[in-house]
């Protein structure tokens, strides 16, 4: 019990700087959030997706229609679920989960979060190893490798994964200056790379556009033992793979900057930049690669040196600021352990990760699962926010009790997980009856403990 | 400085798209357009690192 709140204590100490709701003063007009959303989703990531969807067989139809609903419901998301309540708490999700949830789930909560950040920056170094393997002739992981094809590959992953390490141990704030300035030129990359190999597909006007792109990039036909994607497949994968962010509530964190719930639009930019025309050029490179989904040589092939270095940068500089918020975030459970001792730590077990191209592989699996463990906790942001007033229930009552683990939201998260991991479906398709369940829950369990338990936990108080 | 630094990265900008639609209209080889591509890059990084931020960033 003493260890429990000893870490709650500790975490509460390394964002204590952001304890208090934003100040009016700080707050910044919608130009400011255009260019984050552009910056945060045009990542070396980007380069591998579109080849996935590529290899599981998407038609051009389904892989444009699901893409424009898709990204459209996630802005959707970002303006009308994340962007009101971060507005009117103007709160991080931490501190504003620590008054529902209590603080000993808000560091569960974080603890799970750094794991996955862990393997998310893992695959970010694999897809920069792809780039730095090049000019050594490294054998290059294929769609169905899970384990490491080569000792080249194990040593580039090593320095790659060093290199991370060290410069998140130091900080990471001029490599978030570095990423700002590279957005810009990274998205030109991309369209240059994928325009300068539509000759190798036969692309010989404009009108034939969409014939390539039926024939020969979006074919319908999945790659060998890749199981065939639907429209249904992009649309939700689209729509969830920032499910964390949005529906899972964590970009509070940012746009409780913002002076109007509207901002929330602007992560138009980062869908429609990011995971729309990457992921078309992506593709496009793939296709011209004969099927190569490994993001150093297609982007190589398609626009030489700068597509390796867009390759390295790319996924270097996601990779640093993920691999330092997960040292933050291990370090209330390392007690007495320096930051950079945390960090090297995490950079260890991210490293060790990255080895196994499995990571950069199954990428579409992870992000969907990243997103699927983080969501009900969003709802129940939600619920708490929006519902609980209207049943005559009190909002935050874990802050209002004092209670330490709020039992409804611990059982609306683990209770739609549960749910959602019994239902016969892919994993792109069950967070959104997820979400249904954990809000459900999370009301009838607060009804519960307010209405009928109120007595007895006073007493524990 | 700051009009000069900015014309410079636009020109960045231009020399790394501009090329790929010349090869894609076939009027420009690849590797022209990967020489270009690497210069734009260069000249990027360059101009948009000495490029002044505004105070409030």
């Amino acid at each position: 019990m003493e260890t429990t709140t000893s870490i709650s204590q500790k975490l509460d100490a390394l964002y204590e700087y952001d304890r208090e709701p934003v100040h009016e003063k700080s707050l910044h007009g919608i130009g400011k959030f255009f260019g984050i959303y552009a910056g945060e989703h045009i990542a070396g990531t980007e380069y591998v997706i579109g080849p996935l969807f590529v290899s599981h067989g998407v038609t051009a139809s389904d892989f444009f229609l699901g893409l424009i609903v898709g990204n459209t419901l996630a802005v959707l998301c970002w303006a009308f679920v994340t962007a009101p309540i971060a507005v009117k708490t103007r709160l991080t999700l931490y501190w504003h989960l620590r008054k529902i949830a209590g603080p000993k789930l808000t560091v569960l909560y974080s603890i799970v979060n750094a794991v996955m950040f862990c393997f998310l920056a893992g695959s970010m170094i694999s897809v920069s190893a792809t780039a730095i393997g090049l000019p050594f002739d490294m054998k290059m992981p294929t769609l169905t490798d899970m384990l490491p094809n080569s000792v080249e590959w194990v040593i580039v992953v090593l320095l790659v994964g060093a290199a991370v390490t060290a410069l998140a141990i130091l900080g990471f704030e001029r490599i978030s200056r570095f990423s700002s300035i590279a957005s810009p030129w990274m998205v030109l990359v991309f369209i240059a790379g994928a325009i300068a190999v539509l000759p190798k597909l036969d692309v010989q006007s404009v009108g034939d556009l969409w014939k390539v792109a039926n024939e020969k990039i979006w074919t319908g036909v999945p790659f060998a033992g890749q199981t065939k994607f639907t429209f249904w497949h992009v649309m939700f994968f689209a729509w969830f793979c920032n499910l964390a962010m949005h529906i899972g509530m964590a970009d509070m964190s940012l746009l409780r900057f913002a002076k109007k719930w509207y901002y929330g639009f602007a992560s138009s930019t980062g869908m429609f930049l990011g995971h729309f025309v990457a992921w078309i050029s992506s593709s496009v490179l793939c296709a011209a690669a004969a099927g190569s989904v490994a993001p150093g040589p297609i982007a190589y092939m398609g626009a030489g040196i700068a597509g390796a270095v867009s390759v390295v940068i790319a996924g270097w500089t996601t990779a640093n600021p993920t691999l330092y918020r997960a040292g933050l975030a291990f370090q209330v459970v390392t007690p007495n352990w320096k930051r950079w001792k945390v960090t090297l730590v995490a950079g260890a077990v991210t490293t060790i990760a990255a080895i196994f191209p499995a990571i950069m592989m199954k990428l579409l699996d992870f992000v969907a699962l990243y997103g699927l463990l983080l969501m009900p906790i969003g709802a129940v942001i939600v619920a708490d926010y929006w519902f609980l007033p209207k049943l005559g229930l009190r909002q935050e009552y874990a802050a209002h009790r004092g209670i330490g683990l709020s039992w409804p939201a611990l059982i609306a998260w683990l209770g739609a997980l549960a749910v959602a991991f019994a239902t016969p479906y892919e994993i792109f398709f069950i967070a959104l009856p997820g979400w249904f369940v954990a809000v459900l829950l999370y009301i009838v369990f607060s009804y519960i403990q307010q209405k009928y338990l109120a007595p007895e936990e006073r007493r524990t108080l | 400085m700051k009009t000069v630094l900015g014309l410079a990265a636009l020109i960045s900008l231009l020399l790394t798209i501009v090329p790929s639609i010349l090869v894609a209209m076939g009027l420009l080889s690849w590797q022209t357009h990967a020489t270009l591509m690497t210069i734009g890059m260069i000249t990027w990084f360059v101009t948009a690192t000495l490029y002044p931020q505004s105070s409030k960033t």
